[in-house]
């Protein structure tokens, strides 16, 4: 079952929270693999799953209320789910990265960007002061920090949201890291420095060998940069192919419905393609399939059991009832 | 039929312009000090752009965060004074304007803001919110507004219960078709959309979308369209007018513009927009660095410090806003 050529397999994933209005199931039942080298876009809208799909990889749930209640989380073939937390933090941050949403949110204002960027490679790698110091000029230069000697002693507020998001690339890259996972890395930027930011994970990437996750709403972004990409709705995943497959051959109606109610700029049309009703509470979900309310092709069995996955072509998986 | 009640209403004159600015421009001052405050500097939001929306068209304002197109908006909406300038309503100078034209003005043009959350008083009920626009500025009875606000809820997709409920009892897309609803409240001739869509979810964007264009259709309401989404923009609008840091470097029709970028910044903006599609490959015009500050703006165009096509002229010259062919307009010295 388990592949040489993946370096992460994740499967059966269950992540619940229990709140006062029941158990929300977040992630139920997660199914995937990360190939070595490879760039998976996990895309869905918001409340779907697909950000705490990420931080049940790296064990950071929120706690008290989350919890990871089932499945595998296997990095190059071990369960990251067993790990004691003092392995997972040898792990974490240095062999599986992130880059979130908001720079700002993830940078701290108090420290210079020097400091920052230094954390990472002094807490994972046994390096003297001054080879630090060089170690940080050098990300900053990689990910096209102009001047690094002066910037790394300015602080957060004195960059821009694209520099401030490349300087959040810097410290997760600074470790070397073979996976690396990022939070809709784009969402905050502008049209222009996006596409900056966009190529230069491309270049890092093809550089460094890297294995990622990227997380987003916009497929845009997969059609740019994803080899493969999983569409996750209320909790589970409904379809996963490889990119250009999935934006031809789109099997779920949830997958076909988003890929068309997105305007184009290529193609003029009057209406947009619209799904009614919006995603359904995690904590009170339809019997059946969780997309049956709001799916146009809707069968009686839907109404009463969810949908197994199954292969329709090689390497295209979808769980609808509507096929097989 | 809203419409047509609007222009009888107005008594203004129906010609193709229903708004159009000219030379606007905004400076806000930048002081140093606590008591004596002393000017040191002003930030050049809008900087003398001149533009026209026509009646029943939507028009978009595109460009990058702080590129003034929201200072641009408040100006029309009348939450900032220009610092010069002036905003001609159907060929009427909005500074000149008698009080009950003024009052006219602001009932005409509404907005609909970003975020649904906190563009909605949480302590009214929906009722109340849409009503509001109605009570101050029409001298309605109570069953006649409950009778507006009753077929605003129809128009805009919601049940009619909604009237009875606090905005925190509906979801995002609902909260937007609210926002919508209290904007066609005095039957306005233009509603400004500041990026309508962008906080919403993918497959409630669209629903929003095709309301928006079905209102336009029935009720012939001019759009004045701010996003920064390319395609969005380009969906919803028939022409469409690009800023960069406070002037206005291109104005085409919708199709024109994405067919037949002139202005270098537009060439770079439409080729960094995301593709549709794996297969479509685009030259992608990577811009170095970032867009200055407008505190201190390079001096001639704009742009040219992070143009790839810049010449010695560009650094010198402030490149006038020309025509290049029908309704096409471009500020850049490569076309004069």
């Amino acid at each position: 079952m388990i592949s040489k050529d993946n370096i992460l397999e994740v499967q059966d994933l269950k992540t619940y929270f229990y709140t006062s209005r029941g158990v929300v199931k977040a992630v139920d039942g997660v199914s995937f693999a990360l190939k070595r080298g490879e760039t998976l876009g996990l895309v869905g809208e918001s409340g779907c799953g697909k950000s705490i799909t990420c931080f049940s990889l790296i064990r950071l749930v929120p706690r008290p209320a989350g919890r990871i209640v089932g499945g595998r989380v296997l990095f190059e073939g071990e369960d990251l789910l067993t790990k004691s937390e003092k392995e997972m933090t040898r792990i974490r941050g240095r062999r599986i990265t992130m880059i979130l949403q908001d720079p700002m949110m993830s940078l701290n204002p108090l420290f210079t960007i020097g400091e920052q960027v230094a954390e990472p490679i002094r807490i994972h790698q046994k390096l003297g002061k001054l080879e630090v110091w060089e170690k940080v000029k050098e990300m900053l230069r990689l990910v096209h920090i102009p001047s690094p000697e002066v910037r790394m002693r300015e602080y957060p507020h004195q960059m821009s949201g694209g520099m401030r998001q490349r300087i959040s690339g810097a410290m997760t890259l600074s470790c070397q890291p073979d996976i690396l996972i990022a939070d809709e890395p784009t969402t905050a930027l502008d049209v222009t420095i996006q596409a900056q930011f966009i190529s230069l994970l491309k270049e890092i990437q093809q550089q460094a060998k890297l294995s990622m996750i990227v997380v987003t709403h916009d497929f845009g972004i997969v059609a740019r940069i994803c080899d493969r990409v999983a569409v996750m709705y209320a909790g589970k995943l409904v379809e996963s192919a490889v990119t250009r497959e999935l934006f031809n051959n789109p099997i779920h109606p949830y997958t076909i419905a988003l890929l068309n109610s997105v305007p184009k700029m290529e193609v003029k049309v009057d209406r947009l393609y619209s799904i009614e009703g919006q995603p359904p509470e995690l904590h009170a979900l339809p019997p059946g399939c969780s997309f049956s309310p709001r799916c146009p092709d809707v069968k009686e069995v839907c109404l009463k059991d969810y949908p197994p996955q199954k292969e329709i072509k090689l390497g295209h998986y979808a769980s609808c009832w509507l096929h097989g | 039929m809203q419409a047509a009640g609007c222009m009888v209403k107005g008594g203004c004159t129906v010609s193709e312009n229903l708004l159009e600015a000219r030379n606007l421009t905004k400076y806000f001052p930048v002081t140093k000090g606590l008591i004596f405050l002393k000017r040191i500097g002003a930030i050049r939001a809008v900087d003398g752009i001149s533009f026209t929306i026509h009646r029943g068209e939507t028009f978009g304002l595109v460009g990058e965060s702080g590129c003034g197109k929201t200072t641009t908006s408040r100006l029309i909406l009348l939450l900032e004074e220009p610092t010069s300038g002036t905003i001609l309503f159907g060929e009427k100078d909005i500074s000149q304007m008698s009080r009950s034209e003024f009052n006219h003005y602001r009932a005409s043009v509404q907005a609909v803001f970003q975020d649904p959350y906190s563009s909605l008083n949480p302590r009214m009920k929906v009722g109340s919110i849409i009503a509001e626009p109605i009570v101050i500025n029409d001298n309605l009875r109570l069953k006649e507004i409950r009778d507006r606000v009753a077929s605003l809820l129809g128009v805009v997709g919601l049940r009619k219960d909604a009237n009875e409920l606090y905005p925190h009892e509906f979801s995002g897309g609902q909260r937007q078709r609210i926002a919508i609803a209290r904007a066609l409240a005095p039957a306005p001739s233009l509603i400004i959309l500041d990026e309508p869509v962008s906080a919403l979810d993918v497959s409630i964007r669209a629903q929003i979308m095709n309301l928006l264009r079905d209102i336009q259709m029935k009720m012939h309401t001019s759009f004045l369209l701010i996003a920064h989404d390319l395609a969005v923009v380009k969906h919803m609008s028939k022409r469409i007018g690009v800023m960069y840091l406070g002037k206005l470097v291109e104005v085409a029709e919708s199709e024109e513009l994405y067919s037949h970028p002139a202005h270098p910044y537009t060439q770079a903006l439409l080729s960094a927009a995301l593709p549709s599609h794996p297969d479509i490959a685009r030259d992608v015009i990577i811009l170095p660095g970032e867009v200055p500050s407008p505190l201190n703006p390079p001096a001639g165009c704009r742009f040219h410090p992070r143009c790839f096509r810049s010449a010695a002229i560009c650094s010198q010259q402030v490149p006038p806003l020309k025509e290049i062919g029908p309704g096409h307009l471009v500020a850049c010295s490569l076309y004069s």
